[in-house]
Order: structure tokens, then sequence, then C-alpha cells
């Protein structure tokens, strides 16, 4: 084990300190004491921290091991990208079934938070496309697979039945090598969740712009994509951020500017266009590290989801976020369908909103309130998201906690795998 | 039909490199002592492009054993490429308590790869085409108080290389020298290193070296100007420094 290290979450508001192993050998990673692990932390919160003990980077676990081009079925090392898989997949006719908007998350990740995609009211999420986990608990190798309590405890489940080692998805045919993208205005709150409740595309996302109020309070772009094939120009150089940024960078002028640019962007009547599929699925990965974009306080992301018959105390949220003036450029509302794989994944049939604040007092404050409406309006906060929320309200948020929570005490029964998110809001016990 | 012979190829910076050459459909030998880690990386290598991939035990301290390596790859069909990753960097606190160590840091980042390149060297020339792939280490270019043994023997190592390319050079082989800084490997886990480089971007500018036919490459580029300045710094201000 190595020294002690600094390191955070995707937000960078929380912090943990503690020694971080990076193993690249198998062997080495089984001669470590019982660690919980993380993949590439892009978690907002403390997820993947430990600021009580060690931690297990697994990114250096990133091997493709077998592919059944039958099937589709690939098995991988659990450290292994999503973007990569794509990426190499792709050109053979298969992608991931479903993706997050980022490609650095690796597949362990993905699993432990079960994802979704833009095209979950479809395909449902990540742990529906797996059928088979390989995991190390306390030194000894077991698998998981669907259908089992074990499963559905480690889909969703933090990382707390132990180390994911590998695992083997299922992955989707797919007939091309880009994304037609079909992009139109909504021009206030009702017209978008109208656009969305319509959309039979594939794939749909809302942009929304978080800073319009009045009668264009809930604005945004609805894109909808679907594969297709064809020659488009692939983004040659990502760009980085090489410094935190000065706070005033995304202070309320400068966001209600880039809003309005980028809301007019497209035109009244919409468009469609071909992109390249990595600018569709992951559109903030060509710029390495925007996360200090937000400064050394780091930022939070709010998301929730509600039920479809809390559409209006949705609105009311938006409403508060829209005259806060306190809301970044990143704001997204999609429809979500009902599939979950695991006893604590996110996903239920709804609308989920996700938008990211500075790490301020005022806006801390604004997430709380809004943390007692979701729980009012019937929905549910993300653990890959949260960083603030209370414990006992987001606990009633998942109904099958106490199921989760029994198979993780057999998984774990000393509890060497929990993390700061799992002390904080006290998954394991209560 | 390119083929890649890669000493050390269970490396940290190999990994991607490997990647690099089975994208472009390469044929592999995957050589080194863990075979179970080089199973595991075939895998990977063939599932993505790599046209065939072969796996060999190989130690760098088993000289007798070269011999037969040699024989196979002198009767490989295609372009014949080489690049050896293999190296060991024991704390100089270590060597400093048992100093016979030094004989192991020579041979596994000097001595052992300079014979087996110097028997490989006639089937190269004979072949009269391929690259050879070097990695030494910017740590060669000065004596630190930090790690100078290891800094010694890649110091050899890249001597013997300027001399291998002189000679191979005239025969229609390249052979670069690869000089990383810090680079994000088992080898400096958990070690807080300036300028630390991904060993993806390391392979990237391998590639673009044997492409362009470098023949030193210092990687990340930033080496390159941050070595010239120490180079400079005379002797006498030198030694009363701890970098
Ligand atoms: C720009 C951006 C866009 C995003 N878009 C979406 C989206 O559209 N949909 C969505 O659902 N999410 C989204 N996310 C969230 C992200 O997909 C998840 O947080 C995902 O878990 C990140 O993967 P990771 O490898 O970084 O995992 P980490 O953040 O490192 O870890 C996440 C959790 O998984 C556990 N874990 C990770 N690897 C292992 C392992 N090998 N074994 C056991 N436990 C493990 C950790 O302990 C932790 O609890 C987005 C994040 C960003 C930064
Ligand atoms: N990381 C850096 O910061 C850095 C900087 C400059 C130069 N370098 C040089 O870069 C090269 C690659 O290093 P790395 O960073 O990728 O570290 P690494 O992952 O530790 O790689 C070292 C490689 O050498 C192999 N090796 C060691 N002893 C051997 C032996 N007796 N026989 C055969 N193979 C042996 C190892 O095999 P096993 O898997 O069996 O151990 C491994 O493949 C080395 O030459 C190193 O000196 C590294």
């Amino acid at each position: 084990m190595t020294k002690d290290t600094h390191y955070t979450g995707w937000g960078r508001a929380l912090r943990a300190k503690g020694p971080v192993a990076r193993p690249e050998k198998l062997r080495h990673l089984a001669e470590l004491p019982p660690t919980p692990a993380f993949g590439m932390r892009r978690s907002y919160g403390d997820a993947p921290l430990n600021s009580g003990g060690a931690m297990v980077d697994m990114s250096g676990f990133d091997r493709f091991l077998a592919f059944d081009p039958e099937t589709g079925c690939l098995t991988v090392e659990a450290g292994a990208r999503i973007g990569d898989v794509a990426t190499a997949f792709v050109p053979q006719g298969w992608i991931p079934a479903v993706m997050p908007g980022t490609g650095f998350a690796t597949v362990g990740g993905c699993i432990a938070q079960d994802v979704h995609g833009k095209n979950h009211h479809h395909v449902g999420s990540f742990g529906a496309h797996v059928t088979e986990i390989v995991l190390l608990q306390n030194g000894v190798e077991l698998t998981a697979t669907p259908g089992t309590a074990l499963f559905q405890a480690t889909v969703g489940g933090l990382g707390q039945t132990g180390v994911i080692l590998r695992a083997t998805l299922r992955l989707k045919r797919c007939d091309g090598n880009l994304m037609l993208v079909t992009e139109r205005r909504a021009r206030n709150w009702e017209e978008h969740l109208a656009f969305l409740d319509a959309s039979e595309a594939s794939y749909t996302v809302g942009w929304i712009d978080a800073t319009a109020t009045g009668p264009a309070m809930g604005r945004g772009i609805v894109e909808e994509g679907e594969i297709g094939k064809g020659l488009v120009k692939e983004r040659k150089r990502t760009a980085k951020v090489p410094l935190d940024a000065p706070h005033f960078a995304l202070s309320s002028p400068v966001v209600r500017a880039f809003n309005q640019a980028y809301y007019h962007r497209v035109p009244a009547h919409g468009r469609t266009i071909a992109r390249p599929m990595a600018d569709f699925f992951f559109p903030l990965d060509k710029i390495h590290d925007w996360n200090r974009l937000y400064g050394r306080r780091g930022f939070h992301q709010f998301q929730c989801v509600v039920p479809l018959s809390s559409a209006r105390a949705l609105r009311a949220m938006m409403e508060r976020i829209s005259t806060s003036g306190l809301a970044s450029p990143l704001a997204v509302l999609k429809r979500m369908g009902a599939g979950r794989a695991g006893y604590l994944s996110f996903p239920m049939e709804g609308y989920t909103l996700a938008i990211d604040f500075p790490n301020r007092a005022a806006a801390r404050d604004l997430i709380r309130t809004l943390e007692i409406e979701t729980a009012e309006a019937g929905g549910r906060l993300y653990f890959a998201k949260d960083a603030l929320a209370e414990g006992a309200r987001i606990r009633t948020m998942y109904p099958e906690l106490n199921l989760w929570q029994e198979e993780v005490a057999r998984a774990d029964p000393t509890g060497a795998y929990q993390t700061d998110l799992v002390r904080r809001l006290n998954l394991r016990s209560a | 039909m390119q083929n890649w012979i890669v000493l050390g190829a269970t490396s940290g910076m190999a990994r991607p490199f490997l990647r690099r050459l089975a994208i472009d459909g390469a044929r592999l030998m995957l050589a080194g002592r863990d075979m179970e880690e080089l199973e595991t990386l075939a895998k990977d290598c063939k599932l993505r492009g790599a046209a065939e991939v072969e796996v060999i035990a190989f130690n760098i301290r088993d000289t007798a054993a070269f011999p037969a390596l040699i024989d196979k790859l002198a009767a490989t069909q295609g372009v014949l490429n080489l690049a050896c990753f293999v190296g060991t960097m024991p704390e100089q606190s270590a060597i400093d308590a048992d100093p016979m160590l030094i004989d192991e840091v020579v041979t596994d980042n000097f001595t052992g790869p300079a014979k087996f390149l110097s028997l490989l060297a006639p089937v190269m020339e004979a072949r009269g085409e391929g690259v050879i792939v070097g990695v030494g280490s910017v740590a060669g270019d000065r004596g630190r108080v930090g790690n100078y043994v290891y800094g010694a023997a890649k110091a050899g190592f890249a001597t013997y290389l300027s001399g291998l390319r002189n000679r191979l050079g005239r025969k229609g082989v390249h052979v670069m020298t690869v000089k990383p800084g810090p680079v994000e490997t088992r080898m400096t886990e958990g070690m807080k290193l300036p300028f630390m480089a991904k060993p993806e971007q390391v392979a990237e500018d391998i590639m673009g070296g044997i492409e362009r036919r470098a023949n030193v490459l210092y990687t990340a580029r930033i080496w390159y100007f941050i070595m010239m300045v120490i180079r400079a710094i005379p002797e006498p201000i030198f030694k009363k420094m701890s970098i």
C-alpha cells in the first residue's frame, strides 16, 4: 500500500485523504486486505471516497477478455472505460447497450451505480445488459448472475458487496458509426415535456436553460438521436482546463449569456445534422478536466427523478432553480422508463432533472430545499451525484433498501467495503 | 506484415503501446516472465485487432535461453521489429544498504537488453529493415543523489543504443532510444513526481517517433527541455543540489 493521497469525486467539493493502491495485476490486488474500490471517480460526491481507510483504484484493470460475435457478449475487466469499449466495437457493428454521459466511466462504476443513458426509456439501465459479474469478496472470487440477490445487491450497490473484477456485457447490434441528431427548440417547460413525452427516437435528451424565467421558463433544446452510417469529421484534438478557474468564470451573467447563445444556436424550425458518436454520447469529454472550471471549491450536481404524475411538482422545482440565479449551463431533463436492475438503482418511470451548481452556501441551501421537494413528490436522488443529502430522507426514497442491506450484511459482515457516502447516509444500518 | 516482439510486455508503459500495434493489425509476440498476465494481455490485444498474438516466456537474466528465441525471430515472416520495456528500479536507499543489488539493476536495465540486442543485431542486419525501440530514462542523463545506480544503468543502455543505431542504421534498421520522464505505472506507484505522464501519452509519442524515425525521443516532450537545462548545470553547482 502506498502513501496518503488527497483525492475527490468529479465535483471536487468533498475530499478524502488516505492511501490509494493502483494495482495492475490480479495477484497484487488479491494481496491487499478487503478494500473498497473506485473506477475513474466520475461520481460527483463521495461514493468513490474513503477517508476512513484505503481505496483501490481499478483503472489499471482495463483489458478485454473475451467476445462472442454470435451473441455480442463481451467479458471485460472492471476498469475498462465504457467509451473505449464503444470505440473498439462500433466498427465491428456492436455498441454498449447503455452508456452514461461520459465515456470515462468504467464498467465497474457503471454497474455499481446502475447507470442510465439517453435510451433508458427503451432499454432500461446498465445492469439489464450484464449477464455475469465476478466479484472479489473478502479474498474469495465469486460469480453473480441475474436473478440472484447478490446480483441485485451488486448492481447499483455502490461497491458494498465486494470489488468487481470483471463482467460480461451483452452489447447491442449497431448499424452505423455516427449519429443523426435532430435538434428542436422547446420554447417553455410545457413544450419541453411534451416533446420528451412524444419522442419515439432511440436516444432522447433535453438540454434545459436553467436561467430562463417567466414565459420562457423551462425552455431548451430537445435532441433526438439515431445511429446512422456515413462520414463526418472526427474531432481531432481534445482541450484541457489546466488550472482552477476564478470564481467569476461561471457567474450568473456569464451563464445567462452562454445559455442565450446556446439556445439560439439551433434554428427556430429545428435541424437534423450528422455528428460523431462520441460528440453525441459524451459531449463534455473532449474538454479534459472541465470540472476545474468551477474553481477550487468545486461544484455539486443535483439530480432527481420524480414520477410522471409529479410533473407539476418538478415544474415548481425548476421555477425555484431558474429564479435563484445559481445554476450553471449544464442542465439536463429526460424522460425515464421504469427499468432498474438492482435494489438501489436510481431509475423510476418519470422525469429526471440534473443541474450543476457551484459549491456555495446559497446553492447548498437550494439543493437541500430541492431534496425536500423531491421527497414530497415521491421522487428519488441519485447516489452518483449526491454530496449533501440527509441520510434519513434519502433512505426512504429507496424502498428495497432492506433487501440490499440483508445481502450486503452477508457479503461484507465487517463493513470493510464502506465508503464515505455509505457512512454519511448511514445506508448499511438502521 | 509487421511483427513486433515486445520484451517486458507486462510493463505498464507497454500496454497502451501494444494496443496501438493491435489496432494497426500487427502480429505480436509478448515476451515476459509473468505468464498469467501475458495470457490476459494476449486476449486483450487479439480483441483489439492484432492479427496474431503469441506469448513467450522470457527472463532478461536468463541469457542461456536467448539463442533459441533469436533463432525463432530469425525465421519470422515479414518485417521484424522489437521494443524493450524491461527495467527495474529498486529504491536507492535499498541499494545503498546492499550494494550487491547493483548487479541486478545493471543486468535488468542495461546488460541484459544489450546482450539480447547484440545477438539479434546480425539477424536485423541480414533483414535490412525493421525498427528497434529501447526504453531508457531521463534518469540516465545525469547522476542524481536519488537514483544514480538506476541512472547509471540507463546511461549505459543509452550509450549502447547510440552505438547500435550507428551500426544498424547503415543496414536500413532504425534504432530509437526512448527517454521517458516519470510515467504513471507500477514502477512509480505512490510516488509524487513532477510532470507525470500517462502511459497512453507515452505510447502515442513512441508511435509518432517510430513514424518519423526519431533517434532519441523524450516523452513527455517537456522533458527534452528540462533535461537540456539539467545537463547544462555545472557540476560544482549540481553536486549541491538534490533534485
Ligand atoms: C460528465 C458526466 C456525465 C454523466 N452522465 C451520466 C448519465 O448520463 N447517466 C448516469 O447514470 N450517470 C452519469 N454520470 C455518472 C457516472 O456515470 C457514474 O458516477 C459512474 O459510476 C462513474 O463511473 P466511475 O468508473 O468513475 O465510478 P466511480 O465514480 O469511481 O465509482 C462509483 C461507485 O462505484 C463503485 N465502484 C467503482 N468501480 C468498482 C469496482 N470495480 N468494484 C466495486 N465497486 C466499484 C465505487 O465504490 C463507487 O461507489 C455522469 C458523470 C459525469 C462526470
Ligand atoms: N515509470 C516511469 O516513471 C519510468 C520512467 C522512465 C523510464 N522507465 C522505464 O520504462 C520501462 C517500462 O517501465 P514501466 O514504467 O512500464 O514499469 P513496469 O510496469 O514495472 O515495467 C517493467 C517491466 O520490466 C519487466 N521485468 C522486470 N524484470 C524482468 C526480468 N528479469 N525479466 C523480464 N522482464 C522483467 C517487468 O515484468 P513483470 O511484469 O514480470 O514484473 C515489466 O514488464 C522500464 O525500462 C523503466 O525503467 C519508467
